[in-house]
């Protein structure tokens, strides 16, 4: 079920804060996160946003065709190389 | 004979399936344009007359986005995803279902025909 309008999308306050802070300095930081739940807002845009999947961080570079995704949409948690016998 | 959107004839059917010939139209659409056009649920497509026919044919035209065009936005939607990298694109690059469902068994309508793996060991009881 999509969220309420009112309450605006989920953005962790930690999350914002440090994109804020990126934002207002010119130097391009990597920001570490593990809210993989938070949406992706316009302010983002631009920044690379390190994003936890339950063991690494995976830099995502932040674009506008992203805005409305979640940040965990990104960062795959599972890993399958195929199966044994697919070397043919 | 009814020529609307393109390509799409039915003839001697009932106007609100006559019109679910039509990509990007189901039960519910066709009778919403059917009320919209005071043509009744029941006339057949053969039996509209050339205003009923110019009237819907301007309706599809101008409000509703039926068939190529349709398909083609399904289509940017789906490039964007997978442009994007996110999971529901990186799915959709490998043929597989998009929202949680389970792989072990089934999920063929994603999948596709059964390819059959040569040697696969039996399980040992």
């Amino acid at each position: 079920m999509a969220r309420s309008l009112r309450k605006g999308p989920y953005v962790t306050h930690t999350l914002l804060d440090k994109v804020m802070a990126a934002k207002a300095s010119t130097k391009k930081t990597v920001i570490k996160t593990w809210s993989r739940s938070s949406m992706i807002i316009p302010d983002m845009v631009g920044t690379t946003i390190a994003v936890h999947n339950g063991k690494t961080f995976i830099p995502v570079f932040v674009t506008e065709n992203m805005v409305g995704h979640k940040l965990g949409e990104f960062s795959p948690t599972r890993t399958f190389k195929g199966h044994g016998g697919n070397r043919k | 004979m009814a020529r609307l959107a393109g390509i799409d004839l039915p003839k001697n059917k009932r106007g609100v399936i006559g019109l679910t010939y039509i990509f990007g139209i189901g039960r519910s659409k066709a009778a919403e344009i059917l009320d919209l056009a005071g043509i009744d649920h029941e006339t057949k497509v053969m039996e509209w007359t050339d205003e009923n026919i110019k009237f819907i044919a301007k309706m599809l035209q101008d409000d509703l986005k039926v068939e190529g065009e349709l398909r083609s936005e399904i289509q940017t939607n789906i490039k964007r995803l997978m442009d994007i990298g996110s999971y529901r694109g990186i799915r959709h690059r490998k043929g597989l279902p998009l929202r949680g469902q389970g792989t072990k068994n089934n999920a063929r309508t994603r999948k596709g025909k059964r390819k059959t793996v040569a040697n696969k060991k039996k399980a040992t009881k």
